[in-house]
């Protein structure tokens, strides 16, 4: 029994299908890398496990149990959290309310949820800016913020959608480091990324779609050696 | 079996008058997402203007040409000075736009009301009270002519939305704001449009519905709320759905007026909103798309 | 501790306005801006902090004022049992339509509450034998004077004030704020947004419910056209609600005040001043002027709501800063 895994999951649109059967198994405390070109269904993929869209045929299990019929709200409290790639902070909330809103998934009280909140402020380096108003941050921020969030509410398993598009070199090489100090946590993450040398560099296994169907998976080595990979991304012309 | 071809009549009758007040609002609600709950009183203040053409002997279908583009430039202003400046302040409800409409619709029926007071109005034409009879079946030839005219108007409205590039537009906005603006439409100004559209057309079927109705300021209220209930059982924002919508609320209404009674003919409109919400969140347009 | 100075000092002084106050109408002024407090703060709730903006609270305030009129009809109890009750039937009313309308988004739950409130008006009207139909229902007042009356409304007022003040500040209080915020964020950080828009919509139902059961027994009458009433109960809240601010504490407070005296400015013409001044000077055309205020006052409300929402968004309080700049000319400091 592994720890996380998808089964042969379908999701149609009308006649379309945004994922057509892909299939994949992700161990307790890895670092799995989820890409694919624009289109190709990765973020469909993360809105299936985290509960925003029922999957047309196919399931996910975590540890064993099926969640895929779950909602959202259950996942999240199995232990499964999710950044957006369209970042969704709560704007008129600051930075700790948002973060104090995700930890009260996990505690009872305002003073624990407050202290659990700074806790994971302080962890993701948000606490320069914890009294801004959420709207105000500029997109390096957002991106945090949205990360500080999710680990507020405890996750076992993070889906990161995204995290690093948008940011500049030095934000790119601090975001990488935050994602290895939540695997380092005990953390297993899934991770989609458009920017190659990010997904290589902190993947343990990447698994590449497209077209909604599995192309390749394997060791970054191995997948950025595929020629199915090479093809989608750049082109037939290129392989 | 005659009562009930009866009613079937005076159900589709109506409901083609229904048809054009739901094409209107569904206009709205599509391009700018919000319901316009001053709908019924646009359509109120197009009967008085009716009403005060015909005390000067002008024939109810001919004030069509002077109701409609006075509502439509009434639209615009409201769109361009009332609800386009709310869309730039940065307010925590939305839904402000839509409490704007509200108060519009209480200036505007105060503002008739002071200057033709509560009393009833009528407008009687040679045709009002006239009927034909086709087999047992009577039918109220300003019906007949109302709905012969608000027929042509829905399919100049297709035919508009379809072939224009103005048209074009409006459903670009309708279906992704930013997209449109993106293509290089205009979408503020597409806004003004469609509000004026809405409003002309609310006014033709005001115009239509003067002769066999009688003309109040308080009117506007439940054609508001006849209003919204066609576009939320057609689909918020579906035109097509809106002349389903319409029709179907003429025929509940007519049925609900003959084998239940006339006092429930309204709350036979609020069963079928509460219904729909219940069984087909989405309206008609639902069953057209899987 | 400080911040709740402010506060109580003015319930101090409302408490003590009736040692000095003998005069029956300010009284019944203030009865009415205290039972504002209580209906602009319930809608604050559902609309300003979770963000389900409602057309219909005269739905939930008629419940309570028919819970509390056709118990002593009925039943023949007091209507002060209305009171206990109301709450609950509004509840039980409000409750199934948020069910089917929280599964949607967009516009829907402001439409039901519209229709709710309207199929409400309706049943009152039509259910003749038991509501009493247009007739309406008429009771004894249990006090001829109006001081009872006023401290229980003042009991409630603060009581709901003192309560909202609780729900916002605890676990509620964040989720409604996340969901009115972005309610796909809110459910990926653990909220079930459907519940707790329900919780939400039953605390606004409750007060509002109450409200209208204090409304039954200090007014002693009402019809369905009196409770059910889409612009003297629902526009009115939400004027109260922005007028004052959405999603603060106090601005509803506040929102009330402003929206209750407003009101009667214009049924009275202006508190009769331009009557007075008619009457004073002995000219026909002031008392004119007096006359249209009067008959207008409807309009005058609706020009309202188009001024306040056009130039007050946020609310007296919500929008203080932008108030004080335009009042003093003091540039933002940044």
């Amino acid at each position: 029994m592994s720890y996380f895994m998808v089964e042969k999951l379908v999701k149609y649109f009308g006649g379309l299908a945004a994922v057509n059967g892909v299939s994949f198994e992700v161990q307790k405390g890895e670092i799995f890398g989820l890409i694919g070109p624009n289109g190709s269904g990765k973020t469909t993929t993360f809105n299936m496990i985290s509960g925003y869209h029922r999957p047309t045929s196919g399931r996910v299990l975590f540890k064993g149990r099926e969640v895929h019929r779950l909602p959202t709200h259950k996942i999240c409290h199995l232990g499964i959290g999710r950044t957006f790639q369209v970042v969704k902070p709560l704007g008129r909330m600051t930075v700790l309310d948002n973060v104090i809103a995700a930890a009260y998934s996990r505690v009872g009280t305002h003073h624990k949820a407050r202290e659990e909140a700074l806790k994971a402020i302080d962890f993701c380096g948000l606490m320069p800016v914890r009294d801004v108003l959420a709207k105000a941050l500029p997109i390096a921020g957002r991106k945090r913020l949205e990360i500080t969030r999710a680990m507020a509410t405890r996750p076992e398993l993070l889906l990161l959608d995204e995290t690093a598009a948008g940011l500049n070199p030095s934000e790119l090489l601090s975001a990488i480091d935050l994602i290895q100090k939540i695997r380092a946590n005990g953390t297993t993450i899934i991770i989609i990324e458009h920017i190659m040398h990010v997904i290589m560099t902190i993947s343990d296994r990447i698994h590449a779609i497209n077209f909604g169907q599995t192309i390749a998976e394997g060791t970054p080595k191995e997948v950025a050696a595929n020629q199915a990979v090479i093809e989608a991304y750049l082109g037939t012309d290129y392989a | 079996m005659d009562v009930f071809l009866q009613t079937l009549v005076a159900g589709v009758l109506k409901g083609g008058l229904y048809a054009l007040i739901g094409i209107g609002m569904t206009l709205i609600m599509g391009v700018m997402g919000i319901i316009n709950l001053t709908h019924g009183q646009l359509m109120m203040l197009a009967m008085y203007v009716t009403y005060v053409l015909n005390t000067m002997g002008v024939d109810p279908y001919i004030s069509l040409f002077v109701a409609m583009p006075l509502l439509f430039l009434l639209g615009v202003a409201i769109q361009k000075y009332l609800l386009n400046p709310l869309i730039k302040a940065d307010t925590i409800l939305p839904e402000n736009q839509v409490l704007m409409t509200v108060g519009i619709g209480m200036v505007l029926t105060e503002i008739v009301r002071f200057k033709f007071t509560s009393d009833y109005k009528y407008i009687t034409t040679t045709y009002s009270n006239q009927t034909f009879f086709l087999g047992e079946i009577s039918f109220s030839m300003a019906l007949v002519i109302a709905f012969g005219i608000a027929l042509a108007f829905t399919a100049a409205m297709f035919w508009f939305l379809i072939k224009t590039d103005l048209g074009r537009s409006i459903r670009a906005t309708a279906q992704d704001k930013d997209a449109a603006t993106l293509m290089g439409v205009n979408t503020g100004r597409i806004t003004v449009i469609t509000f004026g559209l809405g409003a002309g057309l609310v006014a033709a079927a005001g115009c239509l519905l003067a002769p066999v109705y009688y003309i109040f300021p308080d009117l506007g209220g439940p054609f508001t709320a006849k209003a919204f209930i066609i576009t939320i059982l057609g689909g918020l924002g579906s035109t097509v759905g809106a002349i389903f919508g319409g029709v179907t609320l003429g025929l509940a209404e007519s049925m609900g007026a003959t084998y239940f009674g006339m006092e429930y003919e309204d709350i036979i409109g609020l069963t079928i909103f509460v219904l729909v919400l219940l069984f087909l969140p989405g309206g008609f347009k639902r069953l057209t798309k899987v | 501790m400080k911040k709740n100075l402010l506060p109580l000092a003015v319930v101090a002084l409302i408490a003590a306005l009736p040692l000095v106050l003998k005069d029956n109408y300010y009284l019944h002024l203030m009865i009415l801006f205290l039972m504002w407090v209580v209906i602009g703060s319930a809608w604050n709730l559902i609309a300003g902090y979770t963000g389900q903006v409602s057309f219909g609270d005269a739905a939930f305030f008629g419940c309570g004022a028919y819970t509390a009129g056709l118990l002593a009809t009925h039943l023949g109890v007091s209507t002060w049992w209305g009171l206990a009750l109301g709450g609950f039937t509004a509840i039980a009313v409000g409750l199934p339509f948020g069910w089917i309308c929280f599964r949607m988004r967009g516009a829907y739950f402001a439409l039901a509450t519209l229709a709710l409130n309207e199929v409400l008006r309706h049943v009152a009207t039509i259910a003749e034998k038991f509501t009493g139909g247009m007739v309406g229902i008429l009771i004894m007042p249990s006090f001829m004077s109006k001081v009872p009356y006023y401290y229980i409304a003042l009991a409630m007022a603060v009581a709901s004030l003192a309560s909202l003040q609780w729900v916002v500040r605890s676990k509620p209080g964040y989720y409604f704020v996340s969901i009115r915020e972005d309610q796909d964020a809110a459910e990926s950080l653990g909220i079930d947004t459907h519940l707790y828009k329900m919780l939400s919509l039953a605390y606004a139902a409750f007060w509002t419910g109450i409200a209208g059961a204090l409304y039954m027994n200090y007014m002693g009458f009402i019809d369905p056209h009196v409770v059910f009433n889409l612009h003297d109960i629902s526009i009115m809240a939400i004027l109260v609600g922005i007028v004052g601010g959405v999603g603060t504490v106090y601005g509803p407070a506040v929102g009330a005040f402003v929206m209750v005296t407003v009101q009667e400015m214009f049924r009275s013409g202006f508190f009769g001043l331009f009557k007075w001044l008619g009457d004073v000077s002995g000219s026909a055309s002031l008392v004119k002027v007096a006359e249209v205020l009067t008959q207008a006052h409807v309009l005058g409300f609706g020009i309202l709501v188009v001024l306040v929402i056009l130039v007050l968004p946020n609310g007296i309080v919500g929008d203080w800063g932008k108030i004080k700049r335009g009042v003093f000319r003091i540039k933002p400091a940044s």
